[in-house]
């Protein structure tokens, strides 16, 4: 229910009649805006209708050959892929972020450290991954082209998302919570695994849900580490492509142009449920 | 019993908080012991101000790469940054709640669109849009920039946002008082306030910029030259890894793991500035 009220209209009139300027700053501010939203909706408008009715049932066949060039395996990749990733940063950044939060005393240099070593990875861009999973995890290791080496690095790529997000949910849970568990005789251990962590779950997940997101629609960090082969992985020491590797190789190749919009619809709805997981689980910890 | 392992658990927990120390030192120790010999076997002038890139005579000159990487992201500023910061403008002092309710997602998703799709969404919407209002063949220096000008606004704009709303509202209250009116006191009170926020999300936004891999390499045409003018194409940092890693060898692979470690350099940089930033805001 909108209100009209005339006379505010009116007032407001008047004084962009004395102050022209300010009206010039409300049109910019607005046509910013505007230019932002147009934007997003262009594009998802734009790759939904071009990409829907080029999903075929071909797409989704169970073997990938160059006339379907089938999504299924990039998609059973993918999922290979996040599963393994957050295995291994998961309970990592979930552990680390308890240290930080529930452990570590204020102002110490390691942790001092840590804070300054976690930001650094999370800025560093994911070509820079892919480089070093593709001398550590693929040369030194030995792993070859594999889903092990790219499940690592991306592992690595997201630990500070899941650190993060860990640590402001550990942070919103109140004092209060701890003294109450301390108070009925548990220790500090079983209060963090009992009480904090369960109520900072929320927060925990839409992190989680958060790097899924990363992992998805990551390209560049996977090229050289996963590789690019388009078959449903044998073991962990063969090489796959996820869905976003599969849509950079579609549309270089520039071969399959319908094929790339179907996979970009599928990319892209896919990062809209889970934009929408993440604010939800995110709504329910500042609502308590 | 209880207290062993009690002390255990927190040893696990030191562990995992080190990993990122670990990981960041792995990532130094491998770039570095990589690149630095390759850098040195070519030259380290020659790599850096050297200005052809002809594996096939080993020649290794980096900075067309250097020039590409610059060029691109400050159009990407150049685009994005304005409209971002007015964007965060109406988000934290005009919209109501009821637009905001549906602002915010959408500058969330975004942030979440994968990078290919923004590339091919450049490949196929503004690099035909280029070549037919300005000439040229459309992938060029103005096509990567304004795709990566649309790609750092949910940067700019999310950093802004909270930056601007980190300024006390008596700052803007005053202005009003004052006789200012609400834009005015927005525009030349809060906003100045909100200066150093502001900066560190653009330094951000340069960060991404830099670093973006994908989108920029299906728009920017690619050719390892001096940049030749807007609308010819161009080679980033970024690009000249992933064409030609695969397969490189020798010299040629050691002079594209420099290229990455040049890249990292700039990236520590910018990620330090952005730290005294908003060390800088928070005192």
């Amino acid at each position: 229910m909108i209100k009209i009220d005339t006379r505010s209209i009116h007032r407001k009139l008047r004084t962009y009649k004395r102050s022209p300027l300010s009206l010039v700053l409300l049109l910019l501010v607005l046509s910013a805006t505007a230019i932002t939203v147009s934007t997003l909706l262009f594009i998802i408008a734009y790759i939904l209708i071009k990409g829907i009715p080029n999903i075929t049932a071909d797409l989704f066949a169970w073997e990938y050959t160059s006339q379907n060039v089938s999504l299924t395996p990039a998609i059973i990749n993918t999922l290979i892929i996040v599963v393994l990733a957050l295995l291994i940063a998961v309970p990592l950044g979930i552990f680390a972020a308890v240290y930080l939060v529930e452990y570590a005393k204020r102002r110490n240099k390691l942790v001092e450290m840590i804070r300054l070593t976690t930001e650094t990875l999370a800025g560093i861009p994911s070509i820079i991954y892919g480089l070093f999973g593709l001398l550590f995890f693929v040369t030194a290791m030995g792993w070859g082209f594999s889903i092990l080496a790219g499940a690592f690095t991306l592992a690595i790529m997201i630990l500070p998302v899941i650190m993060r997000t860990t640590e402001e949910a550990l942070k919103a849970v109140p004092d209060s919570y701890r003294e109450g568990s301390f108070a009925l005789g548990a220790n500090k251990l079983r209060t963090v695994f009992r009480i904090v962590l369960p109520s900072a779950m929320p927060g925990i997940l839409s992190g989680i849900i958060l790097s899924i997101g990363r992992i998805v629609g990551e390209t560049a960090a996977l090229l050289y580490t996963a590789g690019t082969v388009a078959e449903i992985p044998k073991n962990l020491l063969s090489s796959g492509r996820t869905l976003s590797v599969h849509m950079y190789v579609l549309s270089s190749e520039g071969l399959y142009v319908n094929q790339a919009y179907a996979t970009a619809v599928v990319l892209l709805v896919t990062v809209m449920i889970i934009n929408w997981l993440s604010n939800f689980l995110a709504k329910k910890i500042t609502k308590g | 019993m209880r207290n062993y392992k009690e002390k255990a658990m927190q040893i696990v927990f030191l562990m995992a908080a080190c990993t990122s120390i670990l990981a960041v030192a792995l990532i130094c120790v491998f770039l570095f012991a990589n690149g630095i010999p390759a850098m040195s076997e070519i030259g380290v002038l020659d790599f850096f101000l050297g200005k052809k890139w002809r594996p096939s005579n080993d020649i290794y000159g980096i900075l067309p790469m250097i020039l590409g990487s610059i060029y691109v992201t400050a159009g990407a500023i150049i685009i994005g940054v304005p409209i971002g910061i007015l964007t965060a403008v109406y988000m934290a002092k005009f919209c109501p709640k009821y637009i905001y309710r549906f602002l915010k997602p959408a500058v969330d998703l975004l942030a979440g669109i994968p990078s290919v799709v923004y590339g091919f969404f450049g490949l196929v919407v503004i690099v035909p849009f280029v070549r037919d209002n300005f000439g040229g063949d459309g992938s060029s220096i103005l096509t990567a920039s304004i795709l990566l000008g649309i790609m750092i606004l949910p940067t700019v704009i999310s950093v802004s946002e909270s930056a601007i709303r980190a300024v006390p509202d008596s700052y803007y209250q005053g202005g009003l008082a004052l006789g200012a009116t609400h834009e005015q006191s927005v525009f030349f009170i809060t906003l100045p306030a909100a200066i150093s926020g502001i900066m560190a999300g653009v330094v951000l936004a340069i960060g991404r910029a830099i670093g973006e891999t994908m989108a920029v390499i299906m728009v920017a045409g690619n050719q390892a030259r001096m940049p030749a003018g807007l609308l010819k194409g161009i080679r980033t940092l970024t690009a000249n890894i992933v064409i030609e890693m695969g397969y490189a060898a020798d010299l040629h692979r050691g002079a594209l793991i420099a290229t990455g470690v040049v890249l990292f350099v700039f990236i520590l940089i910018i990620n330090l500035s952005f730290s005294l930033l908003t060390r800088r805001t928070n005192r």
